[in-house]
């Protein structure tokens, strides 16, 4: 492909921003595993079905393959990278580890991601609303009831507060890193 | 699989995404939400030539009743429409046909536009529009058009929007006042792809007869439909199951080749269109009548 067709895409994910070039189809959650590295996300079906490459997108879950990642021009993104802080757990992170609310752990870091969302949006979820939420993520080995009970006892731990309101971390522009670009 | 590549333009206007579409014909696709459309190339089911993004005009994300009519952008997101104050309020036909749209991060995504035109058999907003008489406002090369949404679904993902053409609003006009809607739908899980749907609206007269009644379904035939055989057998009927149960049975009989798959054969649609059509007029009139 010729280099005039790459695309020059700023993006800040966790906090950092970076440039890419990219082809146009290239899809965000390969953008994000391939050329930032960031394998957390995983790629399950790549149909938008199983959840397992959800990431925040401007604070809302989104599959990122089915999203290109010239579509995430000027976005801020949230991967399960971005979660912990200081190197402490996320809550829920913290709470999937209480319930063991994971076996192999592919579909987790998409699990994560919508849990976090919902807890922000709704910080006393009941159990139909969780399991409504997370409808949209399979797993399919631990199954549902310690995923649910995680994210349960995460909303308890934060007594009704949204679960983390504090944002990203501040964004250093010095620090934009640039990959790929007419690569 | 991955897509095959293709050329990208954001549009920053309707104005720039209509001269795009000129310029690319039939090789371009308009990507709004892409929940549909990204699926389809990841798959290689479709191999545009071109993307024109519509998601940077602003312009066409906005929720505005307006007397009696609610106008609805284009790229206003679905999961927009499901918490909208004023269509949780005055339209639950829409906010639940929204809110059951594939799962949050797709609704976070998709767009009542996107939904409309991509004409899924199976989707749940041409129902919607369907029973409230839309009308789907497209732009062109030589301007606006209405269509009316008796004429705008053809077949399967095929519309009457012409390949040059943009669409920017969804104009639903709302119930007379008094009147309960819902929308209902039937999957093999509690969440996902449904196998059929209804979208209903009832309104009832003093004496406690049925005045107005509207019916559309989707999942049981090429296009979603409006079920008029049912809503003939209710009008001016007392609000009873017994009425439910009669507009259930013409429903039924009225559909001419529900599709059949892995997932439901023709019959248990067929079955299926009864039971939602009879249902889904309870609701409805039990919302009229302030029950619920």
């Amino acid at each position: 492909m010729m280099q005039e067709d790459y695309l020059t895409v700023r993006l800040t994910v966790n906090g950092v921003a970076h440039r890419l070039g990219v082809e146009p189809r290239r899809l965000l959650v390969d953008a994000l595993r391939e050329d930032l590295g960031l394998t957390g996300t995983n790629v399950g079906c790549n149909q938008g079905v199983c959840g397992s490459c959800t990431v925040l997108v401007d604070g809302r879950s989104v599959r990122s393959c089915l999203m290109f990642a010239a579509q995430a021009d000027g976005a801020e993104i949230t991967t399960v990278e971005g979660l912990a802080r200081d190197g402490e757990m996320h809550p829920l992170q913290a709470a999937f580890w209480e319930k063991g609310a994971l076996q192999c752990g592919f579909c987790t870091p998409g699990f994560l991601m919508t849990g976090v969302e919902l807890l922000r949006r709704n910080p006393e979820p009941g159990e139909g609303e969780i399991r409504d939420a997370l409808a949209g993520n399979t797993c399919r080995c631990t199954g549902y009831e310690h995923i649910v009970e995680a994210v349960q006892q995460a909303a308890r731990e934060n007594s009704g507060e949204p679960i983390d309101t504090e944002g990203p971390p501040e964004v250093d522009i010095a620090a934009e890193v640039v990959r790929g670009e007419g690569s | 699989m991955k897509p095959p590549n293709f050329k990208y333009y954001a549009a920053r206007s309707v104005e720039q995404a209509l001269g795009l579409l000129a310029e690319h014909g039939d090789g371009a696709r308009v990507i709004a939400g892409g929940q549909s459309l990204v699926q389809d190339m990841n798959a290689r089911r479709v191999a545009p030539r071109v993307l024109i993004d519509v998601n940077s005009i602003g312009e066409l994300d906005f929720v505005r009743p307006e007397d009696g009519t609610f106008v609805i952008g284009a790229l206003t997101r679905t999961a927009t429409v499901e918490r909208d104050g004023d269509v949780t309020g005055r339209l639950p036909v829409l906010a639940e046909a929204a809110a059951r749209v594939g799962h949050v991060a797709v609704r976070n995504r998709g767009t009542v536009g996107g939904n409309v035109a991509h004409a899924d058999p199976a989707g749940n907003l041409a129902p919607v529009a369907l029973a409230l008489d839309a009308v789907l406002v497209a732009r062109g090369p030589d301007g606006g058009r209405d269509i009316a949404v008796a004429d705008f679904f053809v077949g399967p993902h095929r519309t009457s929007l012409d390949p040059t053409e943009l669409l920017t609003e969804v104009r639903l006009p709302a119930p007379p006042p008094g009147a309960g809607s819902t929308f209902l739908e039937i999957s093999r899980r509690g969440r996902g792809w449904g196998l059929a749907g209804v979208a209903a609206v009832v309104a009832l007269g003093d004496d406690g007869t049925v005045s107005e009644a509207r019916l559309a379904l989707s999942g049981v035939g090429p296009t979603a439909v409006r079920a008029r055989d049912a809503e003939a057998a209710v009008r001016g009927e007392r609000a009873s199951e017994e009425t439910w149960r009669a507009a259930a049975e013409a429903a039924a009989a009225a559909l001419e080749d529900p599709p059949s798959d892995i997932h439901a054969s023709a019959d248990f649609r067929r079955h299926l269109a009864g039971v939602l059509v009879r249902r889904a007029l309870g609701v409805a009139a039990a919302r009229a009548e302030g029950r619920s």
